[in-house]
């Protein structure tokens, strides 16, 4: 396997994890972890955000349409309430194949709803079919035309979330059960599982990461970064450019429906909030920061700002501080403050962009 | 629907249509003269609102809105000298991220300067009840200012472009800006001017659709999507159309709303806007050479 | 020797009021040099384009080994056998020379998304065999001491012969070469006549737009005179050299 060289940052993150934990543990503010372990969920959105700005060269002003779209759909499916329809045929059915769960929620009302793996599955492909038919005829278009369909996108999902009674409107959804994942893992917020959700965050985002390297450094990831820096000479060498831009919007759909399936499950609820122009922006902003096309930019300021936002460091100035970030790095630093000379030093110790 | 009914929607939509279009003529000031599109113009007109509404309190209403519209006016020129003019060799993606920072910021000082509170000038004249009586239709007076303004404001800004020599210089610079610059034309000022006059006629339409509609520190981007979806459907920089396309939004919304809830409003707005973005980005009553528009 | 390998059939195509390309039905044989030449305007980028797919014909026909590509995109005609160069050279400036010529390899090769993703053998197999294809490929046109550099910091013939070596890479049949001596001094020029003579031996055939006639003259085999769009002459150099109305365009009427 050539350029294994590309992991050892993994691996670093993998041990950085693993001794933050310990050093939380150790002074006892463990209770720091789930704000860390939502960061690192809201970086998954980043991660595959960079990947669509960075690699293939568009922009996307309505990513937090996906999350949510990814949290929704696992959402509703987990919560809507069978039981009154459980002797239907069709229901029947669905239970006979094992597709249906019975539990019990807070308030020890007997629910009977779909599978979680179920959900997640559904969110996946609904996510896939509209970042598609979205995809199929906006991709065409050029820079702020692009940005204005995605925006218009992500204020559709807004609206529909907010306006719509299966979408809870203004109160979202809650009592989301937990996601059984394998043996006696699962996404849930509760505090006995809190060490574990830590875990499944970061193996999330760290497969994301290994996912993304290795699409970079592959012939695909040529194939991107070349229509980014010149398109008209990637098409002229046989790349089919709307193609692999769609792939990519896609793909970076997906990973932020993935994000907002699992913090769905992790938070036990979602809500409209999370489909805002504002929170599209900020994801925007996050990877310009990290620096466009830098991964490990993105994901080190996905983690970083969403976690000092959560603990609310940046206090009722938040979305202000976001808008201030987009900017500054716009006009001082457009390829990312991780890139500017002075912060050489530390970047010295994160991979540079040698591909290949 | 009767006749009267009809009217009102009509009206109506005619009325916030208007202002569309004066949003939409504030892109497109900006856009002919710097290709950005201007992701704070919505916000230039709540400011104006917001600030009138402020000086009203201390001054008779004419000096409140002259005093907002200078403010913002002055907003409008410090935003382009402070963001844009200082970013080297931008491309017009990275200006337009900065015009929607700009927009967030602006809001977020608006919420902290005045407050979450849906605030409104009063009726210039009369009150919230007096009404005027249209072709069976009772409506706000509120409505003929607003029509009234928007009306002088086309036509004012229609005559600087056509016969004043900064109104040239400026159509010169939309055109050709190198070649304008060779003519002596000073294009960075022209640049400013741009914003400035986008502004300012944002805070005047602003401030005198603020007694129908209220006023809100968010309203801004809702704003923005509208008149940018009035400023492609006419074609952008095309200002007439842009008038005839805010037209036909605000009715489409108006009658819209008569059919379905009132939270699908804004949804009728971003439907048009992907309709046309796919299918007709160079605008209804432009050519058809719209592969400027396309990526490869 | 012999078969049409392309052959454009009364190509017609304007913008606005300009007729850009006029009637041009032309053919280059396979194993051949064939240049086109003619004054500025004359539309020979356009051709270029109607050929490589960038823009599409009003009227007339493209046709590759007997097979009509006219409505073809770009990408489907890379992919059938013709790369081409630009006037302007477009490389990827922030990748490196070698990655330049990687990315040649393209159509070529097959692993997509999900292999990519997944890192997959297969994949392994596929990218040693590019990077080696690149090198070999770098170190043909004496380019092996650059391939780590970074592609914009080479000097503008360097960049012209990466752009060479990346067009190379996608292993055409047909090279379509937009001004290739363009800024070039008279020993690169040489080199370059050189190089594109070798090409050929190797089988690629190579079509070139130039303004350079020592070059035209030395190595073409063939020559297609435009002028205003239109076709005013083709045939062997020579033949062109002493065509009436070719020293009329060129020179005005007193010479002819």
């Amino acid at each position: 396997m050539m350029r294994l060289r590309i992991y050892y940052p993994v691996l670093a993150v993998a041990a950085l994890v693993v001794v933050l934990h310990i050093v939380l543990a150790a002074s006892g503010n463990t209770y720091y972890m789930t704000q860390i372990t939502m960061s690192a969920y809201y970086a998954l959105v980043v991660i595959g955000l960079c990947l669509l700005m960075g690699y293939a060269g568009q922009i996307s002003l309505g990513h937090a349409g996906f999350f949510a779209i990814g949290g929704y759909t696992v959402a509703v499916l987990t919560t809507c309430n069978l039981t009154s329809v459980r002797e239907t045929p069709a229901i029947g059915l669905l239970r006979s194949l094992g597709l249906l769960v019975q539990w019990q929620d807070l308030y020890g009302r007997e629910i009977l709803s779909f599978q979680p793996w179920l959900a997640f599955l559904a969110a996946m492909l609904l996510t896939v079919l509209i970042a598609l038919v979205i995809g199929l005829p906006v991709i065409r278009l050029k820079g702020h035309y692009l940005a204005m369909a995605t925006l218009g996108f992500g204020l559709i999902i807004y609206r529909t979330v907010l306006g719509a009674k299966t979408f809870g409107q203004a109160d979202g959804i809650s009592n989301v059960p937990a996601f059984g994942l394998v043996g006696s893992l699962q996404v849930n917020g509760r505090a006995p599982f809190r060490v574990q959700n830590y875990y499944i965050a970061w193996v999330a985002v760290l497969a994301a990461m290994v996912l993304s390297l290795n699409l970079i450094h592959s012939r695909v990831g040529r194939a991107l970064r070349s229509i980014h820096q010149s398109e008209e000479a990637a098409h002229s060498l046989g790349i089919d450019t709307y193609r692999y831009k769609l792939a990519t919007f896609i793909l970076s759909a997906l990973f932020a429906a993935v994000g907002g399936a699992l913090l769905t499950h992790y938070n036990g609820s979602i809500g409209p909030s999370e489909a805002t122009v504002i929170k599209s922006v900020r994801y925007v902003a996050i990877v310009a920061v990290g620096g466009m096309d830098n991964l490990w930019g993105a994901m080190i300021m996905g983690v970083l700002l969403n976690f000092l936002s959560l603990r609310g460091v940046f206090g009722s100035f938040d979305d202000a501080v976001f808008g201030a970030i987009l900017i500054g790095v716009m006009i001082f630093a457009p390829q990312g403050l991780l890139r500017v000379p002075r912060l050489r030093a530390v970047t010295s110790l994160l991979p540079r962009r040698s591909h290949g | 629907m009767n006749f009267a009914l009809f009217v009102q929607y009509a009206l109506s939509g005619i009325t916030v249509g208007s202002v569309y279009a004066i949003v939409a003529i504030g892109f497109n000031i900006i856009y002919c003269t710097t290709g950005i599109i201007n992701f704070a113009q919505g916000e230039f007109l709540i400011v104006g609102a917001m600030t009138a509404i402020s000086l009203a309190q201390v001054a008779p209403l004419p000096v409140a809105i002259l005093g907002a519209v200078l403010i913002t006016t002055a907003l409008g020129a410090v935003v382009e000298l402070v963001f844009i003019r200082q970013v080297r060799n931008a491309s017009v993606l990275r200006l337009i991220i900065i015009t929607i920072g700009l927009s967030i910021l602006m809001r977020e000082a608006m919420l902290h300067i005045w407050d979450e509170q849906v605030r409104s000038l009063p009726y210039f004249t009369g009150t919230e009840v007096s009404t005027v009586t249209i072709l069976g239709a009772h409506i706000s007076p509120q409505v003929l200012w607003v029509l009234g303004v928007s009306a002088v404001i086309v036509t004012a800004l229609t005559l600087f472009f056509r016969y004043t020599t900064t109104g040239r210089a400026m159509r010169a610079c939309a055109d050709n800006r190198m070649a304008a610059r060779l003519c002596g034309v000073n294009d960075r000022w022209m640049v400013t001017l741009s914003f400035m006059l986008s502004a300012g006629i944002g805070a005047l339409a602003g401030c005198v659709v603020s007694p129908i509609t209220q006023t809100q520190y968010d309203m801004g981007a809702p704003l923005a999507i509208k008149g940018f979806t009035v400023a492609i459907l006419g074609g952008m920089g095309n200002s007439m159309a842009a008038v005839a396309a805010g037209l036909f939004l605000g009715l489409l919304e108006a009658f819209v709303v008569s059919v379905l809830p009132s939270s699908y409003k804004e949804v009728a707005a971003i439907v048009v806007l992907l309709l046309i973005l796919v299918l007709r980005p160079s605008g209804l009553f432009a050519s058809r050479d719209a592969s400027a528009l396309r990526a490869a | 020797m012999g078969s049409a390998l392309l052959e454009t059939r009364h190509l017609h195509r304007s913008f606005g009021g300009v007729h850009a390309v006029k009637d041009v039905s032309m053919k280059v044989r396979t194993g051949t040099i064939k240049a086109v030449i003619g004054p500025n305007g004359a539309g020979k980028t356009t051709l270029f384009n109607l050929i490589a797919g960038t823009t599409t014909p009003q009227r007339g026909e493209v046709l590759f080994r007997d097979k009509p590509i006219t409505t073809w995109k770009p990408h489907a005609i890379a992919a059938m056998g013709i790369a081409r160069t630009f006037q302007t050279t477009k490389l990827f400036p922030h990748m490196t020379v070698q990655e330049n010529v990687m990315v040649g390899r393209h159509p070529r090769t097959h692993s997509g998304f999900l292999a990519g993703m997944l890192n997959l053998p297969c994949t392994w197999r596929e990218d040693r065999e590019t990077q080696t294809r690149a090198t070999e490929i770098l170190a043909d046109l004496g380019l092996a001491s650059y391939a780590c550099e970074t592609a914009s910091n080479l000097s503008f013939g360097r960049q012209r012969l990466v752009e060479f070596a990346r067009a190379l890479a996608t292993e055409p049949a047909l090279l379509l070469l937009d001004e290739p001596a363009a800024g070039l001094n008279i020993y690169e020029t040489q080199e370059l006549s050189r190089l594109i003579l070798r090409i050929r031996d190797r089988g690629v055939t190579c079509l070139i737009v130039e303004h350079d006639m020592s070059l035209v003259m030395d190595i073409s085999d063939e020559v297609l005179v435009l002028d205003q769009g239109q076709k005013i002459a083709e045939g062997p150099p020579a033949q062109i050299q002493r065509d009436p109305d070719v020293i009329r365009i060129y020179l005005g009427d007193d010479h002819a």
